[in-house]
C-alpha cells in the first residue's frame, strides 16, 4: 500500500482548526479582534482549517474503500 | 506578543507530524532509487506542490514581504515574469530529456550530453553552493526568531541566556530536518513539502485578509500608497522612474530570461521534484501545476508587505486616513508603525540612508504583521508556517546537495563501483555531513557581516551563464563538451568583470562593484544584478558556440535522448484536456499576461 500524503494533512488541519476554533470560541473577544476589525479570525479561520482536513480525510478513506493507490497517473 | 499554550500546542503538532511522516517514509526507503529519487513513484500533484513548497523558504517569504513593503506590487515581476513563463518552458520543451535520458541529477545530464569536466564544474558548484545558501537561510530564521523575542519568556522561565535562543533555533531546525530526510530520503521530503505547502498558505493568507480589512481592503492599499506601489508595470520605461531601478529591457531579459530561465530551468533543487515523478506525462506537469500556484503566491507574500507599510506610514486606518503617495527610503514613522526602524547592531542607534532619514527594516515587515495582529491561536499557526516554509526550503537544498554529492563526486571520482546499499548508506551519511555544512555557514555568517552578500555574489556569478549552456546543449546538437565548459567559465569570468567595472548609484566600491574601477553606474543593485546576468549569458552562449565549432561534436547515435533534433516527439497522451503539457502552458501563459494586465 502506497503512502497516502492526504491522511496526515487531514489530521493535522482538523487537530489544528478544532484548536483554533476552540480559541475563538472560549478566547476573549477584545483580545481576540484587538484592532476592531470586526472579524473573530481564530473562529472563521480554525473552521476554513477544519474543514479542509476533514475534506482531506473523506478522501482519504474514500480512496482505500475504492481500493485503489493513492491519487496517480495512470498515463 | 507572548505564545499561548494553544500557540505551543499547534508547533509542537506540526514537529510530531514531518518528523513521523519521516518515519513512515522509511520503510519505502530501501534503495538508492528509493532514497534519492523517491522511486520515481510521485505522483504529478504531490511533485507539482512539492516543486512549489521546496521553494517557497523562509527567505522567499521574509524577502518577498520586504520587497513588498519597499516596491510594492512591482516585486511580483519575480513571479510572473522572473517564474512562469520559465516553468511553463521546462516543462513543455526541457522535462523530456531530463526525465527521458534517466539522469538522475542534472549535473548527470551535463555528463551524458557533454563530459565529465562539463559536469564536474557544475557539480562542484552547485554542491558548495547549495550548502552554503542552506547555511545563510538557517542564520537568517535564527536571526528572526531572535528579533522577534518570541521565545525570551520560555528561555527565561528555563533559566537559558537569550543568546541561546539562537542556537536552540539553528539546532531544532536542523535536528528535524536531518531526521525526515535521513529516515526518509527524497520522499520523506517531498511528503513533507507538500504539507508544508498547505501550512504555508494556511499561516499567511489570513493574514492578507486580516490585514486588507485593516487598510481597507485593495482600495485602502492603492489610496493610502498611490500608484506607485499598486502598479506593477508603472514608470517601466526608464530605470529612473519607477521603484526597482530597472527598465522593462533589463527586467524581461536580465530576469524574465536569463535569471529566471537559469534557475527554473536547470538548477537542481528544482528539476530533482519533477524526476521523482511516476511518469514521463507526470514529470512535464509538475513544473506546470507549480505554475498554475505560483502565480498566486505573490497574493499571500507580497500582499502582506503593502500592508504592513500601508500601517507603518499611517498605523490608524490609512484607507479613511490617506496618506500623501510615498517613495521607498521615504516613509514617515508614526509609532507604533509595523515595520520598525532599522537599528545597527554594532552600535545600537538607527541605521540612516544616504539622505540621512532613518531606514526601516523591511525584513520584519511580514513578521511583525502577523506577531501584531494575530491573535492567540492564529500565531501559533503563523509561527508554523514560517518554520514550514523554513524546512521545506532547508530540505530541496539538503535532498539536492546529497544526490548531486553522492553520484556526481563520490561514485564518479571516489568509489566508482560498489553495491547500491553502499550508495544508500554515502547518501544517509552526506545528509548528515550536508546539515553539519549548513549549520557551520550559518555560524559563518553570524561572525563575518558582509559574508552574506559576499557568498550571493560567487553564486550570481556561477548561476548567470548556466541556462545557455543547458539551451545549446538540448536544442543544438553541434554544442561540444569544450565549448561547454569554456563557455561556462567565460560567463562566469564575464559576470565578474561587469561587476569590477560597474556600481550601483548609492554603493561604495567594494562588494557592491567598481573593484577594477567604476565606467558605469547603475541606478539600482536590482538594475546591476539584471545587467550581469545578461552579460554573463551572452558571453556563455557565444563562447559556447564559438568553441563548439572549432571542437568534434559527439556522434548523433550518443546524443539520442538528450538532444531535441534527435528525440523522437512525444505523443500527446489521449484523455483529460489537463494532461497535455503544451495546452496547460498555454492556458498558463494567457493567465500570467491577464495577471499582468490587471496590475500594470
Amino acid at each position: 500500500m502506497l503512502f497516502d500524503v492526504r491522511l496526515p494533512i487531514g489530521l493535522l488541519f482538523l487537530a489544528i482548526g478544532l484548536l483554533v476554533m476552540g480559541v475563538g470560541l472560549t478566547g476573549d473577544p477584545k483580545m481576540l479582534d484587538a484592532h476592531g476589525a470586526g472579524l473573530n479570525i481564530d473562529l472563521v479561520w480554525g473552521a476554513v482549517m477544519a474543514v479542509f482536513g476533514a475534506i482531506m480525510l473523506v478522501l482519504t478513506l474514500r480512496a482505500r474503500r475504492a481500493g485503489a493507490p493513492p491519487p496517480s497517473d495512470e498515463d | 506578543m507572548h505564545m499561548g499554550a494553544v500557540d505551543w500546542g499547534i508547533l509542537a503538532l506540526y514537529l510530531i507530524f514531518v518528523l513521523g511522516i519521516g518515519i513512515v517514509s522509511a520503510r519505502r526507503a530501501k534503495s538508492g532509487a528509493d532514497f534519492f529519487l523517491a522511486g520515481r513513484a510521485i505522483p504529478a500533484w504531490v511533485c507539482g506542490l512539492a516543486f512549489i513548497s521546496a521553494n517557497l523558504g523562509a527567505q522567499e517569504v521574509i524577502g518577498m514581504g520586504a520587497s513588498g513593503a519597499k516596491y510594492g506590487i512591482a516585486t511580483a515581476h519575480f513571479y510572473w515574469i522572473g517564474a512562469i513563463p520559465a516553468m511553463v518552458f521546462i516543462g513543455v520543451f526541457m522535462m523530456p530529456f531530463y526525465y527521458g535520458s534517466k539522469a538522475r541529477s542534472a549535473p548527470e545530464y551535463l555528463r551524458m550530453r557533454f563530459d565529465e569536466k562539463t559536469r564536474a564544474l557544475n557539480a562542484v558548484t552547485f554542491a558548495l553552493m547549495t550548502i552554503l545558501n542552506s547555511g545563510i537561510s538557517m542564520y537568517a530564521l535564527a536571526k528572526l526568531i531572535q528579533t522577534l523575542h518570541v521565545f525570551d519568556a520560555p528561555f527565561a522561565h528555563l533559566g537559558l541566556p537569550q543568546s541561546w535562543i539562537f542556537h536552540g533555533a539553528i539546532l531544532t531546525a536542523a535536528a528535524v530536518v536531518l531526521v525526515y530526510i535521513y529516515m526518509g530520503g527524497l520522499r520523506g521530503a517531498i511528503y513533507n513539502e507538500v504539507l508544508q505547502f498547505f501550512l504555508i498558505v494556511a499561516g499567511f493568507a489570513p493574514l492578507v485578509w486580516l490585514g486588507l480589512k485593516q487598510v481597507g481592503g485593495w482600495e485602502g492599499l492603492q489610496t493610502s500608497l498611490g500608484p506607485g506601489y499598486t502598479h506593477a508595470w508603472a514608470g517601466m520605461a526608464h530605470a529612473t522612474t519607477n521603484k526597482l531601478g530597472v527598465d522593462w529591457f533589463g527586467l524581461t531579459m536580465g530576469l524574465g530570461f536569463v535569471l529566471s530561465f537559469g534557475y527554473w530551468c536547470t538548477d537542481f533543487l528544482v528539476v530533482q521534484r519533477a524526476m521523482a515523478a511516476n511518469s514521463m506525462s507526470a514529470a512535464r506537469r509538475t513544473p506546470l501545476i507549480a505554475a498554475g500556484v505560483k502565480m498566486f503566491i505573490p497574493f499571500i507574500v507580497i500582499l502582506p508587505g503593502l500592508i504592513a507599510i500601508a500601517l507603518t506610514s499611517a498605523p490608524d486606518h490609512p484607507g479613511k486616513a490617506p496618506v500623501p503617495a510615498v517613495r521607498a527610503g521615504e516613509i514617515v514613522q508614526h509609532e507604533p508603525g509595523v515595520i520598525p526602524i532599522k537599528i545597527d547592531s554594532a552600535t545600537g542607534k538607527p541605521m540612516l540612508n544616504a539622505r540621512g532619514q532613518p531606514q526601516l527594516d523591511y525584513d520584519l515587515a511580514t513578521p511583525n504583521l502577523l506577531l501584531r495582529y494575530f491573535p492567540i491561536g492564529m500565531v501559533g499557526v503563523g509561527l508554523t508556517a514560517l518554520l514550514a516554509s523554513f524546512m521545506s526550503g532547508m530540505a530541496g537544498g539538503v535532498t539536492a546537495f546529497n544526490t548531486v554529492f553522492t553520484y556526481d563526486i563520490y561514485q564518479a571520482y571516489i568509489r566508482r563501483e560498489a553495491p547500491d546499499a553502499h550508495y544508500l548508506l554515502v547518501g544517509r551519511l552526506t545528509t548528515l555531513f550536508g546539515i553539519a555544512a549548513s549549520v557551520a555557514a550559518a555560524y559563518l555568517c553570524s561572525q563575518f557581516n558582509n559574508i552574506n552578500d559576499f557568498l550571493q555574489l560567487v553564486m550570481a556569478f556561477v548561476n548567470a551563464p548556466v541556462f545557455a549552456t543547458f539551451l545549446l546543449g538540448m536544442f543544438w546538437k553541434r554544442t561540444t563538451g569544450h565549448g561547454a565548459f569554456i563557455g561556462l567559465a567565460a560567463g562566469t569570468l564575464t559576470a565578474a568583470i561587469h561587476h569590477g567595472l560597474t556600481l550601483p548609484v548609492d554603493d561604495l566600491v567594494g562588494l557592491k562593484g567598481g573593484w577594477i574601477a567604476v565606467k558605469h553606474t547603475y541606478v539600482s543593485e536590482m538594475a546591476q544584478n539584471f545587467w550581469i546576468a545578461i552579460w554573463a549569458w551572452s558571453a556563455c552562449f557565444l563562447t559556447t558556440i564559438a568553441v563548439s565549432l572549432m571542437t568534434r561534436p559527439k556522434a548523433d547515435t550518443e546524443l539520442a535522448g538528450l538532444v531535441y533534433s534527435l528525440t523522437p516527439k512525444i505523443a500527446v497522451a489521449k484523455g483529460a484536456w489537463y494532461m497535455n503539457p503544451v495546452l496547460l502552458g498555454v492556458i498558463l501563459l494567457i493567465a500570467t499576461i491577464g495577471l499582468n494586465l490587471l496590475f500594470r
